[in-house]
């Protein structure tokens, strides 16, 4: 139930957010078209800790705020690549474990890595990570293993 | 604003540059990160021909543009992949021509 | 104030311009498909990110910043999927990385 309201309230928000028509009329259907969206999705049950991760808290915030700084060095050092590739360019594939046990965890670690160019997951099967990376700069930061620890951490997982 | 038009043309020139990825081929699938990449930079034209205009009402198109760009590019993937867009999402063994 | 506003929108756009057009030259000139989707997601992360951060530096505290915040945050959401799902479906379907590109053979010309 608790869920339900939570999703109708972000349904809420987005259509605020986006019609910019603030009529009784138009808010009406708003409501209406919310309230349905929100009782279809408790009906096919995917509205659960996994479609609606609101535990996550403050914790995610700040780790995207920690990737996009990432996101920023990794797109210096694939620019540098495109502009000089004999000197840098150095494609390799390897494995990683992911330490994550939950499956949002694996998906939140394999798209952090997929969203920093330079390394894409090319395939997670259990929690082996197949990684392609670019240069070897890029390699190292995924096997360092930073990232797959404050995944870890933002999942409250050990 | 005259830096609108200047990034509106570096879109542009950026688009071109993937078209031409996308003629040259040389794989099915250089095609499809080709027709993503356009979708992408569309995303980014879209937002700034609206700011250019005067008309920043443009970016509800920017924000459905982006979840056609994202459907059309995994619903063409899982049709090169199983043949059919209908079926199970189940992973197939993989091909074995090296 | 605005001065600083109008510099800054500068700098970010100029800045995802060139990030842009760096993107497409290595669209067309990196070896084999999975370098090129190194080369695709620069334009769906940082160039998308100054160049939406810059328009919103224009638009200021208002709902049209709130939508390029929306668009940016979704963009960032399913590009790493698409890109996941590429990459995933050509090794699937047993394309083969090129994995000496410029690095211990000599360069020959179907490299370039």
């Amino acid at each position: 139930m608790l869920k339900t309201v939570s999703l109708f309230l972000v349904l809420m928000s987005v259509w605020l957010l986006l019609s910019g028509h603030y009529t009784p009329l138009i808010t009406g259907f708003g409501v209406v078209s919310c309230l349905l969206s929100a009782l279809i999705a408790n009906r096919m049950d995917v509205n659960d800790k996994e479609g609606q991760p609101i535990y996550l808290g403050p914790r995610i915030l700040s780790y995207w705020g920690w990737l996009v700084g990432e996101i920023f060095k990794a797109n210096v050092d694939v620019a540098k690549c495109v502009l000089f590739p004999k000197k840098y360019l150095r494609p390799s594939i390897f494995t990683v474990t992911a330490s994550q046990k939950s499956d949002l965890g694996k998906v939140i670690y394999a798209n952090s890595i997929t969203l920093t160019p330079g390394t894409v997951t090319v395939d997670l099967d259990g929690d082996q990570v197949m990684v392609h990376a670019l240069t070897e700069g890029s390699a190292e930061d995924v096997l360092g293993g930073d990232m797959d620890r404050r995944v870890t951490k933002v999942m409250r997982e050990t | 604003m005259m830096i609108y038009a200047i990034t509106a043309i570096a879109i542009l020139i950026s688009i071109a540059l993937a078209l031409t990825r996308a003629i040259l081929g040389p794989t099915s699938y250089d095609r499809i990160l080709s027709a993503n990449a356009i979708g992408t930079k569309t995303v980014l034209l879209i937002g700034v021909m609206g700011f250019l205009g005067g008309r920043p009402d443009f970016l509800d198109l920017a924000l459905v543009y982006a979840l056609v760009n994202f459907i059309g590019t995994l619903a063409v993937l899982k049709y090169f992949k199983f043949g059919t867009l209908r079926g199970t999402l189940s992973k197939p063994k993989p091909a074995d021509n090296s | 104030m605005d001065l600083l506003l109008d510099i800054a929108t500068w700098i970010l756009l100029l800045a995802g311009s060139i990030l842009l057009i760096i993107t497409g030259f290595g669209l067309l000139r990196l070896p084999d498909l999975y370098t090129r989707i190194h080369a695709g997601g620069m334009a769906d992360t940082l160039a998308t990110f100054l160049i939406f951060v810059g328009l919103s530096l224009q638009s200021g505290f208002s709902l049209v910043s709130a939508k390029l915040l929306l668009v940016l945050v979704f963009v960032f959401f399913t590009s790493p999927t698409a890109s996941y799902a590429l990459a995933q479906a050509s090794f699937v379907a047993g394309l083969k990385p090129k994995l000496d590109g410029f690095g211990t053979k000599k360069p020959s010309k179907d490299d370039v």
